[in-house]
C-alpha cells in the first residue's frame, strides 16, 4: 500500500501523479475463505479490516452487489454522534466516535472528521427537562454531554430565527463538543483500502442468492459469480438483510422506509456546528464544500425503492426554512433517499441468527453512518469469537422475546 | 406523492395513510398460553418482501384499516380490499 | 471586451426601455427582457466567475440551466439571491451583481495564483493529506475557501409561494417544435393539457433556429396551440421549471411568474419534450473566458443581439453548426468553421478541415491551434453533439439505452410511464420530431420513422493524446487528467468516480459534465459506453429555491397548534399562552414571574378555589352493545363492571405493555361510555379503539366517535368549588367522588363529573362549545365570590405533582408498564384478554430491577431539584438508578417535591439516594409519590 503523505503527494505531483495504485485491488472470488461478510458499506468493509487487523483472519471476502459504499454509507448526512440516553447506546455509539477519532491516522487516509460539535435544540421547558435528562444521562456515561441556555445555543447557531415570528423560540439544548461530521464515502474507501491491503477480498458486483447451511452450520453462499465455502457468514446488508435471512427461514423485526436527504448550492461559511431542532425535526449542517446538508423524518411508506416523496421535501424543507428564514435565499441542488432498515426500538441487531457461523449487523435504521467503527469492531468480533462482545450483547435479537428494547425515542423523548 | 385507494373513499393522497401492520399476524392467544418467543414474533417479525406485499393500512381520515396490496419497490399499487373482521 | 450589441436583432429586448446595474462595480447597460447573461455579453464583460478550485477565470458557456460559470450574487433592493445563474435571471434596473468565488472581484481575483499549484492539488488530493493533526485544524481555511455566494443574515425571503395542487389529462414537458404539436394535438382530441415550459416563451430552439410547423410559420402554430389548449381546459405554464417527477404520476413544477407558485401536479398521461443541451468540444484551456456553446451564442444573438465575438472560430461535426455560422456571418461576425469531419459538406462559410488542439489566452480566448497552426480569434464557439435532456425520464425509473449510432443516450421504451418525443428522445430532426409530438398528444402510434442513421463520421470526445489540461466539470474543476487519476486508482465505476472526483456535483448538476465524464472514464478504461453505466437522476431538475418548495408554512403556519374556544376570553383575563400536547393553553394568568404566580394560583385552588380550561382532553363517545367488552380489550383496568353513572380511572397499554395514554372512563348508560384521553393522545387511542372494533368486536356491535371538538370543560377545583357553582347559578347533582351525572344549563344539557386530578373538590362541567362563553361568564362573575381564580397549566402541574399523579410521556417513558407506577393490580387478577398482558409477563417486565415511580424529598434547603437530574447511590460507582420526572416548589407543603423513575424504587422508599445534576450531587429521601393528602381527606371539599 503506497503511504498517503503531503510528501507523496508532491512527488507525485511532480510526475503527473503517475505512480498511484489502485485504492483497494477489485478482486475476484476464491473458492473458499475464512470469513466471508456479505455487504460492502461501511460496516461491511469495516468488520472485513477488524477481522484481518485485530483478530488475524485474513482469508476473507466482502460480497458487494453493487459498488463499495453505494448504499447507506453514500446516502446520509455524514453526522457522527454519541449523544445517547441509555448506557448500552451510549457504549456502543461511543465506541464508534472513539475509533473515528483515530481513523485518519489509522487508516492513512484522511476521512475529514470534523468534530464541530452538535447541539439537540428545545423550544419547550418540557423539552428542555428532557435535554437535561439526556445531557446527565451522558455525564454519568462518560461522555461529554452538557445542557447549554439560550443564549449560549443561540450563539452556536447565529442565523436562528429568534424573532417575534418565530414558531419555536429556542430555549438551549444539549451540546456534544466531540459530535460533528466526516466524509461519508471516504471512509468505506479508507476501510476497503486498509483492507485490501491486508489481503481482504473486495468483490463487487457480486450478489447472494442464498445461504448454503449443513448440519445446521452455515457452509458457504450462492453468488452471481458461483458457491464460495466459508464457516463464518457475516452480514451487513442493512434493508437486504431480511432477505438474506430468509434464505434460513429467520424473520427479522426490520421494516424498510426510505431516508431522504437534501443538499443546497454551495455557500460561503454561514453554519459551524451541527443542528438537530426538536422544534421541527429538521437536522443540518454545512459542509466543507459549502452546501448545506439536511434531513428530518421517513417516508412513513414502506419501500425498497430508494426514492423519496414530496410531502416530506416540503416539511422537511419547511422546517429548515422555519429554523433559518435566511436560508430562504437557498435553492435546492440534491435531494436523495436511501433504504434504512427500521427496527421497532430503533436500535441495530447484532449477534447469531439460524444456523452456527452467522452473524448480522444491521438495523441501524437511520443512525448507521455514525456507527461504522464500532459495527466492523462488533460484527469481527462476533465473527471471529463466536460469542459477543460485552457492548453488542444488549442488542441481540433476544432482547425482543425478553422484553428489553433499548428505545431511544421512548426513553428520551427524542427520535434519533 | 403516492395515491393509495381506500376500499371506502377512493384514490387518497399518501399522506392521508398510516402503515399498521403486514397481513398475516394473528394474535396468540390466551397469553397464558403464549411463549415469550412466539409472542416476540408476532409483535416484531416482519418479511419485509421486496417486491409484493399485503399490509394492514388505516386511513386516517376515515378511520377504518384495509389490506392494501402493492409492490415495495416499484410501488405499483396492486389493489386493496376491507379488512375481513367481524361482522357479527 | 469582445461582446457587443447588434443593431437590430434581439427579438426579446425592448431597446426603448434601456436599464443599467452594476456588475463587480462596473455599470452594465442593457434593455428590457435582457437576462443578466445577455446583458453582460453585450456589454463586453468577459470573465464572469472563478473556478472552484484552481481560482480560473471563466466566462459565459451557456444558455440555461446548464451554466456552470456564471453564477452570481444578485442583489436588488431588499432582496439578495446568491448562486444565481446569469442565464435563468432577467436584468433588472439597478440591480448590483457580484461575482462569487472571487476576491475582490473575479477580473482581479488574488487567489488566482491556486492555479499554479494545479499539479499538486489533483481529485481527492484531501484524502491523501491533513492527516498530521486533528481535521478541525486545516478546515477552516478550507471551508472559506469552498462554497460559492453568501447567505446574507439580514435577508429573510417571505414565505410567500402558495403550493397548489392541480390534476390534468395530458402533461407535456417542453414547449418545443414536439412538445407545442403534442399539445395540440391532444387538445384537439379534448383533454385538458398542461403544458409547461422553462422559458417565457413557447417554441423551443425554433424561436432563434426559425422554422415551420406542419407548414405552417413556427409562431403561428405555437399561437394556435395556446388557444386550442385554454379552449380546452387546459392550462400553460411558461417560465415554469418542472422539478421533479414522482410516484404514481405526480409532478413538481416551479412558476417563477407572479405570483409565485409551486404546483403539484397529477397527470394521468404524461409526454415528455424537454428538447437536448449542447455538448462541449474538448481541447487544451476549454475553460477559458471565450469558449462557448454554439446554440447558446445563437440563442443569443437572435434573441437578445448580445453576440460574443468578433473573430469565431466554430468547432462541429455535423451540419447543427451551420446555421450558427451563418446568423453570425449575417451579423457581421468573422466565422471560420473547424468541422472534424472528414467528408464536409460546403456551405458557404469558410471551413478547415480538423479540429481544434487548443485554446490560448491568459484572460480569455485570443487565439486557438488548429490543426497544430496558431489561428487568432476571440471566440471558439462549440457545437459537441446533442444530448437528450432525460432527467424527468430518469427519475420517473425510466431506464437508457447507449444508441451509438445516434452517439447518444436514449430512453429505453417501456421503462418510464411516459412519452418522450422530440430532441429528449434522440429525435434531432424538426419534421421527425413534430410528426412524433402529434403522434403521442393524439395517441396514435408514429408512422413513417426514418431508416436508422449509420455511425456519425466524428464524434467530439475528451482525448488523453492531446497535451495540456481538457476540463471535463467547468464549475468544479475536474480535468481529464482527474478521470485518468481515479482510474488508476480504481475509482471507474461511474458513481465513484462522481464521489472521488466531484465530477457533476456543481451546481450545473453535470449537465455539461456528465456525459464528457463518462465517455472519458470508458475511453480511460477501455470499456463501453453501457459497461461504463451512467449515474441516476434524482429531483431537482434543476436547483428549486427552498422557499418554493417549503410554501407558506412558516411562523404561525407551520405545525399550527390547535386553539380553545375560550382563547379570546383567557387573553382578556391576561393569560400566557404555551403549547402543551399540542394545544395553545393559559400557562398562567397575569403578570409578574412566572413561577411565583403558579405557586399563587395553585395555593389560592387549594385554599378556596380554582378554575382552569380542560377541553383539549380527549372525549370519545364509545356506544353499542359491545362498548363494555371494546374497552375492556383496549384498557388495562375492565371498564365492564362500572355502574352507570359512575366513572373509572385506568390505562390504555400499547401490545408491548407499555403503558401508552391513561385517562378516566364515564359509563354515562348501560351501553355508553365516554373515554377521556390525554390531549396529545386523541387520534392515537381513537385509532386503537378503531382496530380493536374493526378487527375484534365487530363493527356493528359499537360506535367510536371523537367529541373532543365539541365541547368546552372547566373544571372547577378546591374546597369551595360546591359554593362557587352555586354562586354561579349551577345547580349542581348529587355526585360521590367519581360520580358522574347531568344538569340543565342555559337549556341545554350540561354533563357534571366529579373527577379531581389536584386532590381537592372538583367539578368537571363540560358544555357544547356554543356555550362556552356563557359558562366563562357566569363562572367568571362568581369566581371573585369565593376568593377564587383562573389558574393555568402550570398551576395544574403543581397541584397533580402534589398528589403524584401522573403526566403520560413526562413521568413514564418508553419503558413504563402499569405495574411501575403502582397499577399491579389488573396484571395479577385479570384472566381475559386485553391489549399489552403478554408483554406484563415476559423476563424483564417480571424482573426486579424495574424503574418504579417515587418522590422525592430534599434536605438540604428549599432550592428545587431541576426536573432530568439522575438518581444514583449514596456510595460507590456513579450508576443512573432512574431520574426526576417532575418537580416544583409545593405552596402547599412549603417545600420542594419531585417524582421520580427510580431503578425499585417501591423498595427504597425511607432510604436515601443522591441526586446528580450537571456534576453536582445532592442527597434526597425517597418517599411515596403522593405527598399530599395521601388519605383523600380533601376530596369531598
Amino acid at each position: 500500500m503506497k503511504r498517503y503523505s503531503a510528501l507523496s503527494l508532491f512527488r507525485e505531483g511532480l510526475r503527473a501523479h503517475r505512480g498511484w495504485q489502485p485504492a483497494w485491488t477489485k478482486a475476484r472470488p476464491k473458492p473458499a475463505y475464512d470469513a466471508v461478510v456479505v455487504g460492502g458499506g461501511g460496516h461491511g468493509l469495516a468488520t472485513a479490516y477488524y477481522l484481518a487487523r485485530i483478530h488475524g483472519i485474513n482469508r476473507v471476502a466482502v460480497l458487494e452487489k453493487g459498488w463499495i459504499g453505494g448504499g447507506n454509507t453514500g446516502r446520509n448526512t455524514t453526522v457522527c454522534r454519541s449523544n445517547y440516553f441509555y448506557p448500552e447506546s451510549v457504549a456502543l455509539y461511543d465506541l464508534a466516535l472513539r475509533l473515528y477519532e483515530g481513523l485518519s491516522r489509522e487508516l492513512n487516509y484522511n476521512i475529514m472528521l470534523s468534530q464541530r460539535g452538535m447541539l439537540i435544540a428545545a423550544h419547550t421547558p418540557a423539552q428542555m427537562e428532557i435535554c437535561n435528562r439526556i445531557a446527565n444521562a451522558m455525564q454519568l456515561n462518560n461522555v461529554d454531554g452538557k445542557l447549554m441556555g439560550p443564549e449560549e445555543a443561540a450563539a452556536r447557531v447565529p442565523l436562528i430565527n429568534t424573532g417575534p415570528d418565530a414558531r419555536y423560540k429556542l430555549m438551549g439544548g444539549i451540546w456534544q463538543g466531540r459530535a460533528g461530521t466526516a466524509r461519508h464515502d471516504a471512509v468505506a474507501w479508507a476501510y476497503a483500502r486498509a483492507a485490501s491491503a491486508l489481503g481482504v477480498d473486495i468483490i463487487e458486483g457480486c450478489e447472494v442468492a442464498g445461504i448454503d447451511v449443513q448440519n445446521g452450520a452455515v457452509a458457504g453462499v450462492e453468488t452471481t459469480f458461483g458457491p464460495i465455502r466459508t464457516e463464518r457468514l457475516g452480514l451487513a446488508a442493512a434493508g437486504a438483510t431480511p432477505g438474506l435471512t430468509a434464505h434460513v427461514g429467520v424473520d427479522l423485526p426490520i421494516h424498510d422506509y426510505a431516508l431522504q436527504a437534501f443538499v443546497s448550492e454551495p455557500v460561503k461559511p454561514c453554519l459551524d456546528t451541527v443542528l438537530l431542532y426538536l422544534g421541527t425535526g429538521t437536522y443540518v449542517s454545512q459542509s466543507d464544500k459549502g452546501e448545506l446538508v439536511f434531513g428530518g423524518g421517513l417516508d412513513r411508506v414502506p419501500t425498497h425503492g430508494q426514492r423519496g416523496n414530496l410531502p416530506v421535501q416540503e416539511a422537511v424543507t419547511a422546517g429548515l426554512l422555519e429554523m433559518f428564514p435566511a436560508f430562504g435565499q437557498l435553492r435546492l441542488l440534491r435531494q436523495w433517499a436511501g433504504v434504512v432498515d427500521v427496527v421497532p426500538d430503533s436500535s441495530p441487531l447484532i449477534g447469531p441468527v439460524g444456523p452456527s457461523g452467522l452473524h448480522i449487523n444491521c438495523g441501524w435504521g437511520t443512525g448507521g453512518f455514525k456507527a461504522i467503527p464500532a459495527g466492523g469492531w462488533l460484527l469481527s468480533h462476533l465473527m471471529a469469537k463466536g460469542e459477543h462482545h460485552e457492548i453488542s450483547r444488549p442488542f441481540d435479537l433476544d432482547r425482543f422475546a425478553r422484553g428489553r428494547l433499548i428505545d431511544e425515542a421512548a426513553g428520551s423523548g427524542i427520535a434519533h | 406523492m403516492q395515491h393509495f385507494p381506500c376500499p371506502f373513499c377512493g384514490l387518497r393522497n399518501e399522506t392521508e395513510f398510516h402503515f399498521a401492520v403486514e397481513a398475516g399476524h394473528s394474535r396468540p392467544e390466551p397469553a397464558e398460553r403464549v411463549s415469550d418467543a412466539e409472542w416476540a414474533a408476532y409483535l416484531y417479525a416482519n418479511k419485509s418482501p421486496k417486491g409484493e406485499s399485503r399490509e394492514v393500512w388505516l386511513h386516517l381520515s376515515c378511520g377504518e384499516y384495509f389490506i392494501l396490496s402493492r409492490d415495495t419497490v416499484t410501488r405499483a399499487v396492486l389493489g386493496s380490499v376491507t379488512l375481513p373482521g367481524v361482522t357479527r | 471586451m469582445t461582446g457587443w450589441r447588434h443593431q437590430t436583432l434581439g427579438r426579446n429586448i425592448d431597446r426603448s426601455k434601456p436599464l443599467r446595474f452594476s456588475f463587480d462595480g462596473q455599470d452594465v447597460d442593457g434593455f428590457a427582457g435582457d437576462t443578466l447573461a445577455s446583458a453582460l455579453i453585450a456589454s463586453g464583460q468577459r470573465i464572469l466567475g472563478r473556478s472552484f478550485k484552481y481560482h480560473r477565470p471563466r466566462g459565459l458557456w451557456g444558455m440555461g440551466a446548464e451554466e456552470p460559470n456564471a453564477v452570481l450574487d444578485v442583489r436588488h433592493g431588499s432582496e439578495h439571491w446568491p448562486n444565481t445563474r446569469a442565464t435563468l435571471a432577467r436584468a433588472q434596473d439597478g440591480m448590483t451583481v457580484t461575482s462569487v468565488n472571487a476576491w475582490p472581484t473575479a477580473r482581479g481575483d488574488m487567489f488566482r495564483l491556486m492555479d499554479l499549484a494545479h499539479r499538486f492539488l489533483p481529485a481527492g488530493f484531501y484524502y491523501k493529506t491533513f492527516m498530521a493533526l486533528p481535521w478541525r485544524f486545516y478546515e477552516p481555511m478550507i471551508r472559506r475557501m469552498a462554497g460559492l455566494g453568501r447567505v446574507d443574515p439580514s435577508c429573510a425571503p417571505r414565505a410567500d409561494v402558495a403550493q397548489v395542487s392541480a390534476e390534468c389529462d395530458v402533461l407535456v414537458i417542453g414547449a418545443g417544435p414536439a412538445g407545442i404539436a403534442a399539445a395540440k394535438a391532444a387538445a384537439e382530441t379534448g383533454k385538458r393539457v398542461w403544458l409547461v415550459e422553462e422559458s417565457s416563451q413557447l417554441g423551443g430552439t425554433l424561436r432563434w433556429r426559425g422554422g415551420e410547423i406542419g407548414g405552417t410559420p413556427w409562431q403561428e402554430f405555437a399561437a394556435a396551440t395556446r388557444e386550442i389548449v385554454l379552449a380546452a381546459g387546459g392550462r400553460i405554464l411558461t417560465e415554469t421549471t418542472l422539478w421533479g417527477a414522482f410516484d404514481h404520476g405526480s409532478f413538481a413544477a416551479w412558476e417563477r411568474g407572479v405570483p409565485e407558485r409551486h404546483w403539484r401536479i397529477r397527470s394521468t398521461r404524461t409526454i415528455l419534450a424537454s428538447g437536448g443541451i449542447e455538448r462541449p468540444v474538448w481541447f487544451a484551456n476549454n475553460d477559458l473566458p471565450g469558449v462557448m456553446s454554439a446554440e447558446a451564442a445563437f440563442h443569443h444573438l437572435i434573441l437578445y443581439g448580445a453576440a460574443p465575438g468578433r473573430r469565431v472560430l466554430l468547432a462541429m461535426a455535423s451540419d447543427r453548426g451551420v446555421p450558427v455560422a451563418r446568423a453570425l456571418t449575417d451579423a457581421g461576425v468573422e466565422v471560420t468553421l473547424v468541422d472534424a469531419r472528414k467528408t464536409p459538406v460546403d456551405c458557404g462559410v469558410p471551413r478547415v478541415t480538423g479540429r481544434i488542439e487548443a485554446a490560448h489566452g491568459r484572460r480569455g480566448v485570443d487565439s486557438a491551434t488548429v490543426n497544430g497552426k496558431r489561428i487568432a480569434c476571440d471566440t471558439i464557439l462549440c457545437a459537441g453533439g446533442t444530448t437528450p435532456t432525460l432527467h424527468i425520464w430518469c427519475q420517473a425509473g425510466g431506464k437508457l439505452d447507449w444508441d451509438a449510432s445516434r452517439d447518444m443516450l436514449v430512453p429505453r421504451p417501456g421503462t418510464a410511464p411516459m412519452t418522450v418525443v422530440g430532441a429528449a428522445a434522440g429525435v434531432l430532426d424538426l419534421e421527425t420530431a413534430v410528426e412524433d409530438g402529434w403522434a403521442a398528444g393524439s395517441e396514435i402510434e408514429a408512422t413513417n420513422r426514418p431508416a436508422p442513421k449509420s455511425p456519425p463520421d466524428h464524434v467530439f470526445r475528451p482525448d488523453p493524446s492531446l497535451p495540456g489540461r481538457q476540463w471535463i466539470d467547468l464549475q468544479n474543476d475536474v480535468t481529464l487528467k482527474d478521470v485518468t487519476l481515479a482510474a488508476r486508482e480504481g475509482f471507474s465505476s461511474v458513481e465513484h468516480l462522481k464521489r472521488y472526483t466531484t465530477l457533476g456535483m456543481a451546481t450545473d448538476q453535470g449537465r455539461t459534465s456528465n456525459f464528457a465524464g463518462l465517455t472519458a472514464m470508458a475511453a480511460v478504461t477501455d470499456r463501453t459506453i453501457p459497461a461504463t453505466g451512467t449515474t441516476t437522476y434524482r429531483p431537482p431538475f434543476q436547483p428549486v429555491p427552498l422557499r418554493a418548495i417549503a410554501g407558506p408554512a412558516r411562523g404561525a403556519l407551520y405545525h399550527a397548534p390547535k386553539r380553545l374556544t375560550l382563547e379570546d376570553m383567557h387573553r382578556a383575563a391576561g393569560a400566557r399562552f404555551r403549547e402543551y400536547g399540542g394545544w395553545l393553553r393559559p400557562a398562567t394568568y397575569g403578570a409578574g414571574d412566572e413561577t411565583t404566580v403558579a405557586r399563587i394560583e395553585a395555593q389560592t385552588a387549594r385554599q378556596s378555589v380554582g378554575v382552569f380550561d380542560a377541553s383539549p382532553l380527549g372525549k370519545l363517545d364509545v356506544i353499542g352493545p359491545g362498548a363494555a367488552d371494546l374497552l375492556d380489550f383496549t384498557g388495562y383496568v375492565r371498564m365492564s363492571t362500572l355502574k352507570p353513572g359512575r366513572a373509572r380511572y385506568g390505562f390504555m397499554l400499547s401490545e408491548t405493555g407499555i403503558v401508552y395514554d391513561d385517562g378516566v372512563v364515564l359509563r354515562l348508560a348501560e351501553d355508553h361510555f365516554l373515554v377521556s384521553t390525554s390531549s396529545s393522545h386523541v387520534e392515537g387511542v381513537r385509532y386503537r379503539l378503531e382496530d380493536a372494533r374493526q378487527d375484534r368486536i365487530g363493527r356493528g356491535r359499537v360506535f367510536i366517535h371523537d367529541i373532543t371538538q365539541g365541547f368546552t370543560t372547566l373544571t372547577v377545583t378546591g374546597p369551595k368549588a360546591r359554593e362557587m357553582c352555586r354562586k354561579a347559578g349551577i345547580e349542581l347533582p348529587d355526585l360521590p367522588h367519581m360520580g358522574v351525572g347531568q344538569t340543565s344549563f342555559e337549556g341545554s344539557p350540561m354533563r357534571v363529573a366529579r373527577i379531581s386530578f389536584t386532590g381537592d373538590l372538583s367539578y368537571e362541567l363540560s358544555v357544547p362549545a356554543n356555550l362556552a362563553h356563557a359558562l366563562h361568564d357566569r363562572l367568571d362573575t362568581a369566581l371573585p365570590e369565593v376568593g377564587g381564580c383562573w389558574i393555568g397549566l402550570e398551576a395544574v402541574l403543581i397541584l397533580r405533582a402534589e398528589k403524584g399523579f401522573i403526566l403520560i410521556g413526562k413521568d413514564t417513558d418508553g419503558a413504563t408498564m402499569p405495574h411501575d407506577l403502582g397499577w399491579g393490580g389488573p396484571r395479577t387478577r385479570r384472566e381475559d384478554e386485553y391489549i399489552g398482558k403478554r408483554s406484563l409477563f415476559t423476563p424483564e417486565a417480571q424482573g426486579d430491577k424495574r424503574r418504579q415511580l417515587v418522590g422525592l424529598r430534599v434536605r438540604d434547603g428549599d432550592a428545587v431539584i431541576a426536573t432530568g437530574s439522575h438518581l444514583i447511590e449514596d456510595q460507590g460507582a456513579r450508576r443512573s438508578l432512574g431520574f426526576v420526572t417532575s418537580s416544583c416548589f409545593s405552596p402547599t407543603l412549603k417545600r420542594p417535591i419531585a417524582l421520580a423513575l427510580l431503578e425499585n424504587g417501591r423498595d427504597r422508599i425511607g432510604g436515601s439516594v443522591q441526586v446528580f445534576n450537571d456534576g453536582e450531587v445532592r442527597s434526597a429521601e425517597v418517599t411515596m409519590a403522593c405527598a399530599f393528602d395521601p388519605k383523600g381527606e380533601y376530596l369531598d371539599g
